[in-house]
């Protein structure tokens, strides 16, 4: 069963989206879940969300943007090239309710999972209202296929390039002012971003799910690397999540917790790109 | 080869103690990932075979939890008939260059062994270390003993999981003719034997010859398909005509202390998979999974696991490994070798506490373990000594790592996905028939996930005693053997 790449497309300065044929994940992954992928047999395993799916044509979408070794690598990827292991659908699927008005909230990449998020809830029929945050215009990931699904989209940019300036947070603050009856909110990004989501969300007493994204090694309950504490009790992202009652989140945890290999992956990357310099030094010594 | 002469048939070796077996010395060892024992040569192995007198009790064959003919392979060793005694070792056991390895020894087969006399200064026969010769004299020999299998039933069999358990199922329906698909969550099959126990104890190529052989007989792997979440049980039910679940004892516990989710406190299963199944201790060069360089490290725990996770921090040289234990070393549940190893290799046992804090380097990662002093009590109902707090003694060592490997409970991904198939309320494994039958009638169940974390022999008897009841079920529409009383095939299920 090989996961062949049928469509690679940059959406942005180093995200792409890639179509991938995995036949069994395309009819079973629901908005929520991931995959976890290796891109060669060294390689670590990272975890993905499933950004879209096609079961006719038994393809899934992804995208990932580049942080590290494993995302460059990724990303060097073009059509017709294999995943090494693709394994999925995992995680626990987002709960989706009927007949509310839901506010999704993403941030960066996390808008690649705000995606399939919009689809499922505007298909169990909720008011769905989008808030896409990016630090700039040209960062700014599927504005047009979320436009193309939800109730309203509002944009933010850090810089004002685009949208409205300033946070998502912003922008959630004055859609509750407005006296926009909000049902829930879901939220999906970088952690600092989800926290202050969630503190807004809390005088309200609007429910609200994060999305988490701790570091993952199986991603089927086996090892425990993905341990979050929520309520005061620790729990495991990849079977129990990975999404969480925000309010109820230790993401300062969360946050410590991510950046516990910051030297290694930086060493890795070093290592990676030590080994293309080579690589292309040698190739140039074979032209001469 | 040794300078031990070439023994003659029939002679009997009466040395008191087993023929010794090389290994790479500590010093050298704990800078290697290369297995420390180094196996016996032909002569070693003839010589170790003839200590068995052939006692005609033979307990050592009931204390083998799949029964095999222990005096029988003994024997045709002694007479260096090796292919013939590999054959007779297979019947009960496919994987022996695995189970001489790894498997128990001295609670098993060689507890029981007539010749067993510690008072007396006396050994038992070397039975595991002579399995393991044949095992690998097959691999250098190229001895692929597949068993030949049976024509073609037509009938399907989904195994779940590739452990041990689901490994031996996978081949006897094989060989009985079935169309066996293992469906495995991991990209690597093998189950701990891959992710678990360490190249130095149990080399992967082992493991990889012996699931080639497999696929060689025609059956088929599906890697990266956590059943549950990939296809439900219910629709892999409806593929096939029989399911086994192996899917094994998967979910680590942790302690419940404070410090616990800080940066550098792992679960041995974290540990292990990062070293193991995703090479760690090759990265950056060879790996992308990193591994931290460690300073100073606690193993919490002294089962296998233990022992595995102390040994594999050892090679990745940090300044000092603790052991950390709350009961003494009499009551250490791990096989005597890793023990025994682990010392050796300058291991740094503390018996006798329980940890009570992972405290806070104040950077958000580990700093150092704090630990309660312990005396051991009265017995509890496991018959071992309890452990009871010495008030007031607390002791505190500065460490970077803290690795937890106390235990782990059957694997949820898949019991998550059906409810209603039975399951003990309190412990979550799933519940079987005397015949491996779950309470769904055309699936069986077998290894950790039946009897929580046990042993890798267990597993495979499981494995195949539920291979037995599913080809009966597959052939006759009942499980259950009408020759066999209670059901009771494969000796010491607990
Ligand atoms: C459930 C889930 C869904 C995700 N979905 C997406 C997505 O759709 N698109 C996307 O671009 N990213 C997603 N991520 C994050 C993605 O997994 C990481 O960016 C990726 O693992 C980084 O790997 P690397 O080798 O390129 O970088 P590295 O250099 O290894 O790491 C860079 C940073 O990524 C994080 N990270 C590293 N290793 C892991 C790991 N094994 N698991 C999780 N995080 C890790 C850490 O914060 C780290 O500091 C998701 C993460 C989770 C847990
Ligand atoms: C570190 C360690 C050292 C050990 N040392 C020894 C030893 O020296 N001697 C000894 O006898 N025993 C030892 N044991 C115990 C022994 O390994 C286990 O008892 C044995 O492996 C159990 O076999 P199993 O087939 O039941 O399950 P496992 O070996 O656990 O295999 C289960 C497999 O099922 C897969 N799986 C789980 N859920 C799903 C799903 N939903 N879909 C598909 N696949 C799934 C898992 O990924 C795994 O590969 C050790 C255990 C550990 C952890
Ligand atoms: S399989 Fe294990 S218990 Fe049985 S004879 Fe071999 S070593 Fe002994
Ligand atoms: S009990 Fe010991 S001596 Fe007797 S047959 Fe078994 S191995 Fe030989
Ligand atoms: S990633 Fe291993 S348990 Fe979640």
């Amino acid at each position: 069963m090989g996961n062949r790449i049928v469509t690679a497309r940059e959406l942005a300065p180093k995200t792409w989206l890639f179509e991938i044929e995995a036949d069994h994940i395309a009819k079973r992954g629901k908005a929520g879940q991931f995959i976890i992928l290796r891109v060669n047999d060294e390689g670590e395993r990272i975890p993905l969300t499933i950004a879209n799916r096609d079961p006719a044509r038994g393809t899934i979408t992804i995208v990932a943007q580049e942080v590290g070794k494993t995302t460059e690598m990724l990303n060097a990827l073009d059509v017709g090239d294999e995943i090494h292991d693709l394994a999925g659908p995992l995680g626990k699927p987002t709960e989706i309710p009927t007949g509310k008005t839901v506010v999704c909230v993403g941030g960066g990449i996390g808008n690649a999972v705000v995606w399939p998020q919009v689809q499922a809830l505007k298909q169990a029929g909720n008011k769905v209202i989008a808030i896409l945050g990016a630090r700039t215009k040209e960062l700014l990931i599927l504005e047009d296929e979320i436009r193309a699904i939800a109730d309203q989209v509002i944009v933010t940019t850090d810089d004002g390039s685009y949208g409205r300036k300033g946070m998502v947070t912003h922008a959630l603050d004055d859609l509750i002012d407005s006296g926009e009856k909000i049902d829930e909110v879901i939220t999906i990004g970088p952690v600092v971003m989800m926290k202050f989501v969630c503190r807004t969300t809390a005088p309200h007493g609007i429910p609200t799910q994060a999305s988490l994204n701790p570091i993952m090694v199986d991603g089927t309950g086996m090892c425990g690397a993905c341990r979050v504490t929520v309520g005061g009790k620790t729990r495991f992202a990849c079977v129990e999540g990975p999404e969480f009652d925000g309010h109820q989140t230790d993401f300062d945890e969360l946050i410590t917790r991510l950046s516990y290999y910051k030297p290694e992956e930086r060493a890795s990357l070093d290592h990676h790109h030590r080994c293309k310099m080579d690589e292309a030094a040698r190739a140039l010594d074979r032209q001469a | 080869m040794s300078d031990v002469d070439k023994p003659k048939k029939r002679d009997i070796n009466k040395a008191k103690t087993k023929v010794p077996m090389r290994e790479q010395a500590p010093q050298d060892r704990i800078f290697n990932f290369e297995e420390v024992p180094l196996g016996y040569d032909e002569n070693e192995a003839t010589l170790e075979a003839l200590r068995c007198i052939q006692c005609k009790d033979k307990p050592c064959v009931r204390g083998c939890p799949v029964g095999i003919d222990i005096p029988a392979f003994l024997a045709l060793v002694g007479e260096r008939r090796f292919e013939d005694a590999l054959r007779k070792i297979k019947e009960k056991n496919f994987l022996p260059a695995i189970c001489g390895r790894v498997c128990p020894q001295e609670d098993q087969c060689e507890l029981v062994c007539t010749l067993n006399k510690p008072d007396k200064g006396r050994e038992p026969g070397g039975v595991g270390r002579v399995e393991r010769f044949l095992g690998d004299y097959a691999m250098e020999h190229d001895l692929t003993i597949t068993p030949v299998c049976a024509a073609p039933t037509g009938k399907k069999v989904a195994i779940i999981g590739s452990g041990p358990a689901g490994l031996t199922a996978a081949s006897d329906l094989a060989q009985k003719g079935h169309d066996v698909t293992v469906f495995e969550a991991l990209h690597k099959p093998g189950g701990v034997l891959f992710y678990g126990i360490p190249q130095f104890r149990l080399p992967k190529e082992i493991l990889v010859r012996e699931i080639d052989g497999m696929k060689e007989m025609g059956v088929k792997f599906v890697m990266n398909y956590p059943v549950g979440k990939a296809e439900p049980l219910d629709e892999i039910r409806a593929r096939f005509d029989a399911t086994f679940i192996g899917t094994g004892a998967g979910l680590p516990w942790f302690l419940g202390i404070p410090g616990e989710n800080l940066n550098g406190v792992y679960s041995a299963n974290e540990f292990l998979t990062r070293v193991n199944l995703m090479g760690g201790y090759k990265f950056p060069e060879r790996a992308d999974t990193p591994v931290k360089k460690i300073k100073r490290i606690a193993v919490v725990g002294a089962g296998n696991t233990a022992m595995d996770s102390a040994r594999t921090a050892k090679r990745l040289r940090p300044e000092v490994v603790y052991l950390v234990y709350r009961r003494s070393r009499l009551e250490m549940p791990a096989r005597i070798e890793e023990i025994h190893h682990a010392e050796e290799e300058g291991i740094d046992f503390q018996l006798l506490h329980s940890p009570v804090e992972i405290v806070d380097d104040g950077t958000g990662a580990v700093g150092a373990i704090r630990c309660q002093e312990m005396e051991l009590g009265e017995p509890d109902a496991s018959g071992r000594r309890r452990p009871v707090p010495i008030e007031g003694k607390i002791k505190e060592w500065a460490v970077d790592t803290v690795v937890i490997s106390i235990g782990q409970g059957p694997n949820p991904l898949l019991t998550a996905d059906c409810p209603d198939l039975k399951r003990d309320p309190k412990k979550g494994t799933i519940v079987i028939d005397p015949w491996m039958r779950t309470s769904y009638p055309d699936t069986y169940a077998a290894g950790d996930i039946v009897t929580g974390g046990a042993t890798v022999i267990l597993a495979m008897g499981q494995g195949r005693k539920a291979a037995d009841s599913i080809h009966r079920f597959l052939t006759t529409g009942d499980p259950a053997d009408p020759e066999a009383g209670q059901g009771d095939v494969c000796g010491n299920l607990t």
